[in-house]
This record gives structure tokens, sequence and C-alpha cells, in this order.
């Protein structure tokens, strides 16, 4: 309960600080860090234009996409209180009820029958499954290393490991920091400040989308980086008591927010054609440490 | 014996009524007479899915040996689903078949063979005897070709249903080989033979006996590389009986696999290695293969391959939890399993009677030619989608609950067994998910360049939506779909049974399984119905925003231009493209390009035409190679008739000369001896 309302609270503000980042290390000005949120605030109180083409499935996908990423928020545990949902094999659920987001995602794009936002969705479509592999197995190992199979006992069990499974966390976060980049389209794999659709990917599958069906899909790119925080947040909170782990909570996400802005100020995107070996890195990445977790469970012997 | 009599009664009294009556009516004859049948043995299955085992010795003659039926909670899973999707192909395919109605003939053929494939069907899940066992078996396959090929003026369909024949033969030359090898070691047919060979033989001669029935049964299941009858036949075949075929005629392969691995109880580890092995590249295979092509049927038929894969995972880590006596492990891999089948069943048949909509909508099976159906087939689509979104796993629809099993299984293995056993749970594990992503990349693509976007071709006729009769059974299916999806712990309880006969021997462990899955379970079914209960409350709300704000339609913004087509749309082809590229070392695809060139240039075009590796190396290769080397012999058969009589002296000659000189031969060397 506690994570679910701090990761939204936190989502309101995410946005804001890359965004805030972003200009800081370009040398502008730059808008405050609510000016995202009062964004998708217009645009929920905005009336929207339909494509003459799409049909019932266009209206109702944004909807999906957002509920499910609730869902799956409320999957996530923090600390030593579990989320709303907690279950022997959980992450599994997590996975597979963001890939029902996905999945209205990319045929609401479909639906409007143009050629720009195909191509989005089948970029999307290809890279958030190649993407899909990497955190099976991340979470595979991490299971492996604690012997539990859901969000809450693992995270509250790794922190009792040696220094070595803090390595492990560190080789995990990247691999989650990379996870979500893909999956909400940020900068190594896509650029959403780009000025041309056909380098797109997300901004490309939303062009027909307007009003509150925006907001909605804005917002919900807002959680999801929140999420993803919180679940590289809880990699280094264990059981502390709830007074540590909030404002550590609060930290690691700011922390997170700040790195994203950095490394979409400083870095520049792969060539679209590129992307499906980077993502594919990544997934032999997480096979490394599942072979580092054999090595600290002794396995090997 | 009440209940025999009265089957095989029904049986012949439809099967006579269904010739008498005209055309039109026959589809209703076989109608009831599925459902009387049906409702026959579904008492049966139900009394022994509540423990009641249903046992039956007949006398059988001299060749057989006594023929034992039993129904024990095994076959009685399969028959309640063959039962299920039996009569929701034969309500559907009744209509679906009076589109046909200006053909002259083949009525009574096809539905005499439905009623026979369903009773042949049920059979063989009650037969314990080998011998009745390959005759009923040989009844399910050739009802079942004769269904395949019913629109048999069509070249193709014919060809697809010999080669289904002579597959399905290889496949039962395969089982009557293990069945002659078990009763020439023990002397009898009857299925409880196959414990006994086990027992007083040395376990590399069970595992090869494994081996027979796994490709026997595999053939019929479609396990990669025995796989490809499938993806021509189910194209091949009218809607209706592709949804049967692949909802259950290729789970009773699943069913035969399940059976040996029942009796043949040794082994165990490596059986389970074997299979889970084999179903991870079946699994990946299939999808891989489902994605590229054009044909919606094929499509389908190739994500039976893939589904198929995931039950044999399912069975595999059954297996090695049963060799290595770990109880959890072995329940829930054959739960999930069984309760995959059953998913299955359900979503593919739904998918195969969309695609019959689409297919008597539109008239064509390519998705490069469809487009914006959902405008004209709303209720075909949205069943469709639910079918799609069933088949990737997500919930709150039954497949989820069914992978989640697997998934289950996958971990606990993982996390519990020691290091070199557990590096194939792990490629079984990237397998799975891989599987999982790819058929979501997959389902997009064809619900997307089906139903939405606007047409790409011209059509030939106006798409209308199906009749009544054709969505109610369609309808009956997404209810069972969203109450497996929404309370498993049901269905879970059920399997008890089924799953008990595997593991029961690993003692009360075993139950204490259960009770911990099902609590799981039902954590799964109410938030999958949460997420229900979100969306719609989410769309509520946004509708009552857009009551009060100002919302007008117009064309798809395509970034300043004006005057879009429809061939500007994203194609299916151009969807995949970049998966294709990706993939393209482990596909084989035909293409042919003629490039735009000179001054004045012609027509230019670019196809591409996906083939099966699998089946152009281990089938068309060989086949290909054998006919050179027959061509090589094709001397003889020059038409003369004189050569052919002296073939026929030659032949006389040989079988007199041959054992003459052996004769002389031991005559000359007794002769020697006396010298």
């Amino acid at each position: 309960m506690v994570s679910f309302v701090l990761i939204v609270l936190i989502s309101l503000v995410f946005s804001g600080i890359v965004i805030r980042t972003k200009s800081i290390a370009s040398g502008r000005k730059g808008p405050g860090i609510w000016q995202p949120m009062k964004d998708i605030f217009k645009l929920f109180k905005k009336g929207a234009v339909y494509s003459e083409t799409t049909s019932i499935i266009f209206q109702i996908a944004p909807s999906i996409y957002f509920a499910s990423v609730l869902m799956a928020i409320m999957v996530i545990p923090l600390g030593n209180s579990k989320g709303l949902i907690s279950f022997a094999g959980d992450f599994v659920f997590f996975a597979y009820v963001l890939a029902v987001g996905k999945f209205f995602n990319i045929i609401s794009a479909l639906d409007t029958g143009s050629s720009f936002e195909g191509m989005g969705a089948s970029r999307e479509a290809l890279f958030s499954m190649l993407a899909e592999p990497a955190f099976f197995i991340l979470m595979g190992s991490l299971g492996l290393l604690t012997g539990y199979t859901s969000f809450h006992e693992i995270f509250m069990a790794f922190h009792f490991g040696s220094y070595v499974s803090y390595a492990l966390g560190v080789i995990a976060t990247f691999i989650l920091i990379m996870i979500c980049m893909i999956e909400n389209s940020r900068m190594p794999v896509d650029d959403p400040k780009t000025h041309l659709e056909l380098t797109m990917i997300h901004e490309v599958m939303i062009l027909d989308n307007s009003g509150f069906d925006l907001g909605l899909i804005m917002h919900a790119i807002n959680l999801k980086f929140a999420m993803y925080g919180a679940l590289i947040a809880n990699m280094f909170l264990g059981d502390a008591p709830m007074y540590l782990t909030i404002p550590l909570f609060l930290s690691i996400q700011v922390l997170f927010a700040v790195v994203v802005g950095i490394l979409e100020s400083f870095s520049a995107r792969f060539r679209m054609n590129h992307n499906a070996q980077f993502i594919l890195v990544l997934s032999s990445l997480s096979l490394l440490m599942f072979f580092g977790v054999l090595m600290v469970l002794g396995k090997f012997n | 014996m009440g209940y025999l009599v009265s089957f095989i009664g029904i049986l012949f009294a439809s099967l006579l009524l269904i010739g008498w009556v005209d055309n039109k009516r026959k589809g209703t004859v076989a109608i009831i007479a599925t459902l009387m049948i049906s409702a026959l043995s579904s008492t049966i299955a139900i009394k022994a899915l509540a423990g009641q085992t249903f046992m039956l010795l007949l006398k059988g003659s001299l060749v057989t040996g006594t023929v034992s039926l039993v129904v024990d909670p095994l076959s009685a899973w399969f028959i309640l689903l063959i039962n299920f999707t039996a009569i929701t192909g034969i309500v559907y395919g009744a209509k679906y078949m009076q589109a046909y109605l200006n053909k002259p003939s083949g009525f009574t053929l096809h539905w005499v063979s439905y009623v026979l494939a369903h009773a042949g069907l049920l059979a063989v899940c009650a037969v314990q005897n080998a011998l009745v066992f390959l005759i009923v078996w040989e009844v399910m396959v050739i009802s079942a070709f004769f269904l395949v090929i019913f629109e048999s003026h069509k070249t193709k369909t014919v060809r697809a249903g010999i080669n289904y024949l002579i597959q399905s033969h290889i496949g039962i030359i395969m089982l009557t080989i293990a069945f002659i090898w078990v009763s020439s070691v023990t002397g009898s047919f009857n299925f409880t033979a196959i414990p006994e060979f086990v027992s007083n033989q040395k376990p590399l001669y069970s595992f090869l006996l494994m081996l027979l029935f796994f490709v026997g049964f595999g053939i019929k299941a479609g396990f990669v590389p025995f796989h490809t009858w499938l993806p021509h036949a189910h194209p091949a075949a009218p809607s209706h009986v592709s949804g049967v075929m692949s909802g259950i005629l290729i789970k009773i392969g699943i069913y035969g696999i399940l059976r040996m691995v029942f009796l043949i109880d040794i082994n165990y580890l490596a059986t389970g290695y074997f299979i889970l092995f084999v179903s991870v590249i079946t699994g990946v295979y299939g999808v891989m293969l489902a994605l590229i092509q054009h044909n919606l049927k094929k499509l389908l038929a190739y994500h039976s391959i893939e589904n198929i894969g995931i039950i044999g995972i399912g069975i595999g880590l059954g297996c090695i939890g049963l060799g290595t006596a770990s109880p959890v492990l072995a329940w829930l891999g054959f739960a999930g399993a069984l309760l995959h089948t059953l998913n299955h069943s359900l979503f593919k048949s739904l998918l195969f009677y969309g695609a019959g909509n689409i297919h008597q909508g539109t008239s064509t099976m390519n998705v490069e030619r469809l487009g914006g159906l959902i405008k004209q087939m709303p209720h075909t689509a949205i069943l469709f989608l639910i079918a799609a979104l069933a088949i990737c796993g997500l919930p709150p629809f039954n497949g989820f609950i069914s992978e989640f099993i697997v998934y289950q299984g996958l971990f606990h293995g993982i996390l519990t067994y020691p290091f070199p056993y557990m590096l194939l749970l792990i490629v079984a594990l990237f397998g799975l998910v891989l599987i999982g992503g790819l058929a979501i990349f997959c389902f997009t693509k064809a619900f997307g360049a089906v139903f939405l976007g606007v047409q790409r071709q011209r059509p030939l006729i106006g798409p209308k939506e199906s009749s009544l009769q054709k969505l109610i059974p369609m309808y009956l299916v997404v209810g069972a779909i969203l109450t497996i999806g929404i309370f498993p712990q049901v269905f879970i309880s059920v399997l008890n049974l089924p799953v008990g006969q595997f593991t029961g021997h690993l003692g009360a462990s075993a139950d204490a399984v259960q009770p911990h899955s099902i609590q799981v379970l039902n954590h799964l079914g109410f938030y999958s119905g949460a997420l229900l209960l979100i969306v719609a409350a989410i769309f509520l709300y946004r509708s009552r925003r857009q009551q009060v704000s100002v919302c007008s339609y117009s064309a798809t913004w395509g970034c300043g231009y004006v005057a879009p087509t429809a061939k500007m749309q994203y194609t299916a082809s151009s969807f995949i493209r970049n998966y294709r590229k990706l993939a393209e070392p482990l596909l084989s695809l035909q293409k042919f390009k003629k490039d735009v060139v000179g001054v004045f240039p012609v027509k230019a075009g670019h196809t591409i035409h996906p083939q099966d590796k699998v089946e152009e190396l281990l089938i068309n290769w060989p086949l290909h190679k054998f006919r050179v080397f027959m061509f090589k012999l094709s001397f003889l058969q020059n038409g003369r008739l004189q050569f052919y009589i002296l073939y026929g002296m030659a032949f006389i000659m040989l079988l007199v000369g041959v054992p003459f000189i052996i004769y002389l031969i031991r005559f000359f060397v007794n002769f020697l001896n006396t010298i």
C-alpha cells in the first residue's frame, strides 16, 4: 500500500526532474518540475480528435494501458511492507500485466491505418519482445540467489547477502535501468525529442492520440518510470524501518531521474537497426548475472 | 456394458440416418448425434473425475485377448475437453457448411466422418488394448482425412490430405512396432503388459520403447520435427474442421504421450529432459515460423505447434519431477500441461472459427489483402481479439493461468535443482519467455492486419458479420475462456485426480502441493478480475469526461500528407520486417524480386514466400534424393509387355533357382565331407 502511494506521488514529478536535469545540463533555463504534470492535467480537460479509420480498440486501448501499469505498480513492495498484490511468482504476473498494456498500445497504433504508426508499433513489439528474456532471467537469478519467487521475499532476502550480492545488485540495477529505457522508449534506444517521425518508436505510435487519452498515455510513462525506479530502490532498501526506507526510496528515485536526465543529455540514440543487437546484449548480461549467482552459491564445485 | 451398447447403437443409427436425410438436414442430425455421444461419454467421465473409475472387461477375440475399456481420471479429462470442442465445432460447422450447399456431393461423407472422428477420439481415450487401440486410432485418422479433403476439387487440398494421411501412418507404424515389441516379450496386447515389459527389461530398452511411442504420438501432436503435415492440413480443411483438428485431434497425441509416461514408469529423468528439450525447440520454432506467415490459417497452425511445445515443457517438467521424486515439480508440470491442453483446445478452436468467419466473409485468407474488418464484423473481431489475448497468455484469460503454472514449475526447478541439471531449465525459461514475446508480436500483427486500419485490397464481396448460429458457439468458448481465467481454482481442484495419477506414488506430500497452488491461483484469478474492473472504471470515467468536452473526427494524421490511400498503410510483412531480418539465418524464405531498371522501367515487384526449413531438410531433401535414385531404376519400367513377362520369368527362375543352387552347394559340401 505504502509503495503504491509513494510511486504514484513520485511519478508526478519524475519527468519534471528529468527535464530539469536536461535543461541544466544543456545550460537552458527550462521549465519547472511541475510542468509535465500541468501539461497532462491540461490534456485531461481537453477534447479530442479521432481518426475516421479508428474503431473501439483505439478508444479503449489507452485506458487498458494505464490500468495495466497501475496493476503492475500494485505488485511492487517497499522495503519490508508488501505490495498490494504479493504471492509466489508475482513477477510473472507483473511482466504479463504490462504485456497486456503493450498489446493494446500496439494494436491501437495499427488501428489508425497510418504508415508511420505501424512502423512505431512494429519496433515497439520487437524491442519489448527482445527485452523480456532479460527481465525473466534477471528475476530467475535473483530468485535462485535468495530462494524465493515473489518480489517482496526476494528483496527482503537479498539484503542479507554478502558484499558480492551488492555487486550483483549493481549489474541488476544496470539491467533494470536499460529495460526501463527500452520499455519507455528513451534515449539509447529511442529519442522522444526527435523531430522526424521515421526515427521514433513510442512517440510515433501515439501520433493520433489526443485529449484525455494522450494524457493517460503520457502519465502511464511517468508511472512506469517511477515503477522501475521503485524496483531499483528495493534492491538496496532491505529490511530497514519505515522512517529510513521512505527517505531512502525517495532519494533513490530522484537519483534515478537525474541519471535518466544525464543519460539523455550526453548520449546519442543508436541506429534503429542496431537496437536489436543492443537489447540482445542485455539478455546475455542477465545470463552473466545468472552465472555470477551460480558462482556465489558455489554450485560449480 | 449398457454404456458401450448404447454408444455403438447411437453411433451406427446416426451414421445411417445421415445418409438418409437431405443435405440441409445432415448437419442437424450430426449435431444431435454428437450431443448424444457427448452426453453419454461425459457422464462416465464426470464420474471418473469424481473418483469412480469406469472399467469394462470384454472377452475380445482369440487375436486380441481380453479388451479392457478404462476411463480413469486422465482419460476423463481428455474426454471432457474433446466433447466440448466437438460440440462447438459441429454447431459452428453445421452453419459453416451451408455455404457449400451448391456443391453436389461430399456432405454425407463429411458428417459421417465428423461423427466417426469424434467417436474414434473418445474410444482412443478409453481402449486399453493395443490392437483395438490401433484400430480405433486408424478410424480416427482416416475419418479426419476425409474431413480435411472436403474441398477435394482443389489439388492443394488433396495434397495436404494425403500428406497428412502418410505422415499419420508413419506414426501408426511406430506405434505398431512398439506394441508388437511389448507383446512379443510379454505375450499380451493389454496395456498392463507395458509395465510388465518395463520391469523385466533393461532400462535402455524401456527408454527406446518410450522413444518409439514419443515419435508415434509426436507426429500426431506436431512436435518438431514431426510437425510438417500440420501447416498444410489446417489451411486446407474447412474452418470448423481445422478448429477441431487443432483443438482436439492433435491433443490425442498428448494423451498418448501422457499415457505412456504413466505406463513406462522408469527413466523419468532422461525422458523428462528429452521431452523438455524437444518441446522448447518445438515451441520456439513454431512461433518463429508463425510470425512470417501470410495465410491466416497457416499462421494459426504454426501456433498450434508452439502451444504443443508449451504443453510439452509442462510434461517434461513433470517427468523431471517424477525422476527426482520432487512432488512440487511433478505436480506443477503435469497440472500445467493438462490445463494448457484444455486451454489451447478452447482458444485455438475459437481462433479457427474466427478465421472461418473471415474466410466466408471475404473469401481470402491472405492477411495482406485484409484490413478494417472490425467495422463490418464487430463480433468476430472481439471474439478473435479475446482468443488472441488468451493464446498470448495474457491475463485475465485462461492461457495465462496454465503458462503461469508452467512458469512456477520452471522457477521451482531452477531454485531447487543442482547445477548441471538446471541449465536446461534456464534454457527452457528463456524459450518460454521468448515464445510469449513472439506470440504477442505475432497476434498484434494478425489482429492488426486483419481487423484494423482499412482494407488493403478492394474486396471481392462486401464482408458481412456471420450469422448467430456461428457466433453462439464462439461466445460459448469465450465464456469458458473467461471462467478459467477468473476462477482457475475450480479447474485446478478438478485436476487433482488426473495429476494424482502421476504423482500419487510420491506420497502424501504430493497432496500438500495442491492447496498451496490453489491459493496462488486464487490470487491470480482475483487480480485478473480486478484488472478488468480497473479498466472498466477508467474507461467509464473517460467516457463521462468526453461528454463534457468537444470531440471531433478527422482523417488519420499523415504528417502533413493529405491524400493517403489504403496501400500506404503498414502491411503485415512490413510489420515483421525487422524481425525477419534478424531471424533470417534460421528461416527459409523464397524471394522473388524484380527491380526497377532502365529509363522506362516495366512493372517491378517483390514477393516473399515463407518455407519450412525443417520440412525442406527432413522431408523434401531425402525424398528428392530417393526419387533421383529411383529414377535411375526407371529403365525397368519401359512399358513393353515382353519385358514384363521377362521380369516375371526371371522372378520365377530366382524363386526356383536359388534354393536349387543352395541345395547343390550343400550337396557338394557334403560330398566333399564324405571324401
